[in-house]
């Protein structure tokens, strides 16, 4: 039954233009990079890197954490179901000096801020609130 | 689902490397990381279990260079081979672009290489891709065991089982050694940014 199956088989569901990267990587410096936060990804499930930034001190292996945290977010969001819920809305592992963020923008993706002691966590969920949503705008040109 | 970057022109695809337990697939990985170390700019990262047995995944990621003015950048990984991980074998193959089988060339693990095959079939329809579609390359693993007397099936016995319907190209090989790991990955890296070149244009 050919039709079950998707002939398209390699290339990503959503298509983002030159224009519409540049405006996501603008949010992400001005709303999260001049807060404070030391680097951000926006990544797909899959684990691919679609937009990042970061303060040009920082050497993470971004594409290491980006498999990991798409594995991890998913590992969760299996978890959130067996105890019940829908998705644990607030993911958030706490360092001795960097501590990392993870927020879910739409169904498909996930906005990962890595940020120090200086960046309060209420700060950085209200920024990361506000990055997503004009996140989604962008999305929607 | 590779993801391509218009802006940065650079692309990303996923490889995964299938089987069933035991069969090789971290020793690929392995073999690989060993081979391009000087390249390969970040370590491989692996999550196991107390045994070393893998529990989530390896990853490698690894710059194959420049194609059709593109940075190519392929992610490889594997999966957990053992029967009882098969949920996170599916989250391992989301957005996945190219597979290799490593199957186990022992007589006695005939039968797993059978049902892991069929699981991968069983695994990608969940995500509406065709094992007949997707851009595959079989492994015939463990062909140095032959020399310490370990029974193995033959190399026409193994393409009967696993490759009659499939017809993909094929390799007999050896991880430990590194006898045809890198000709099965520079196929299927081949295969993996043919089938993206439509997008690439």
């Amino acid at each position: 039954m050919a039709s079950d199956y998707d002939d398209d088989i390699t290339f990503t569901e959503y298509t983002l233009g030159q224009e519409q990267l540049e405006k996501i990587e603008e949010i992400l410096i001005e709303d999260l990079i001049n807060s404070g936060v030391h680097s951000v990804l926006l990544i797909d499930m899959a684990g691919n890197i679609i937009a990042k930034a970061d303060n040009g001190a920082c050497e993470h292996d971004v594409y290491s954490l980006a498999a990991l945290a798409s594995a991890n977010f998913a590992a969760v969001d299996t978890m959130a179901k067996i105890v019940g819920e829908d998705e644990f809305s607030l993911l958030f592992h706490k360092g001795e000096t960097e501590s990392i963020h993870f927020s879910k923008v739409q169904s498909e993706f996930l906005l990962i801020s890595i940020f120090g002691k200086k960046v309060s966590l209420g700060l950085l969920r209200l920024k990361v609130a506000e990055a997503i949503e004009k996140i989604k705008d962008v999305w929607k040109q | 689902m590779a993801f391509v970057n218009l802006k940065n022109k650079e692309v990303q695809a996923k490889v995964v490397f299938y089987g069933p337990g035991r069969g090789g697939k971290t020793t690929n990985l392995e073999y690989i990381y060993s081979k391009f170390r000087e390249r390969i700019k970040s370590d491989m990262v692996s999550i196991k279990t107390h045994g070393d047995r893998t529990l989530f995944f390896d990853f490698l990621p690894f710059e194959i260079g420049k194609i059709m003015g593109y940075d190519v950048r392929i992610q490889l990984y594997t999966v957990p081979g053992q029967v009882k991980y098969n949920a996170t074998r599916r989250l391992v193959l989301k957005g996945v672009d190219g597979m290799v089988f490593v199957a186990d060339s022992m007589v006695k693990q005939r039968e797993k290489n059978l049902l892991s095959l069929k699981n991968l079939q069983e695994n990608l329809a969940i995500y509406k891709k065709s094992i007949f579609k997707i851009p595959l390359v079989l492994q015939y693993n463990k062909r140095d065991l032959a020399k310490e007397g370990v029974e193995l099936m033959s190399m026409e016995q193994m393409e009967k089982d696993l490759n009659s319907q499939l017809k993909v190209p094929s390799f007999g090989a050896s991880a430990v050694t590194g006898e045809n790991v890198i000709p099965s990955l520079k196929k299927i890296i081949s295969l993996t940014m043919a089938s993206l070149q439509n997008v690439l244009k």
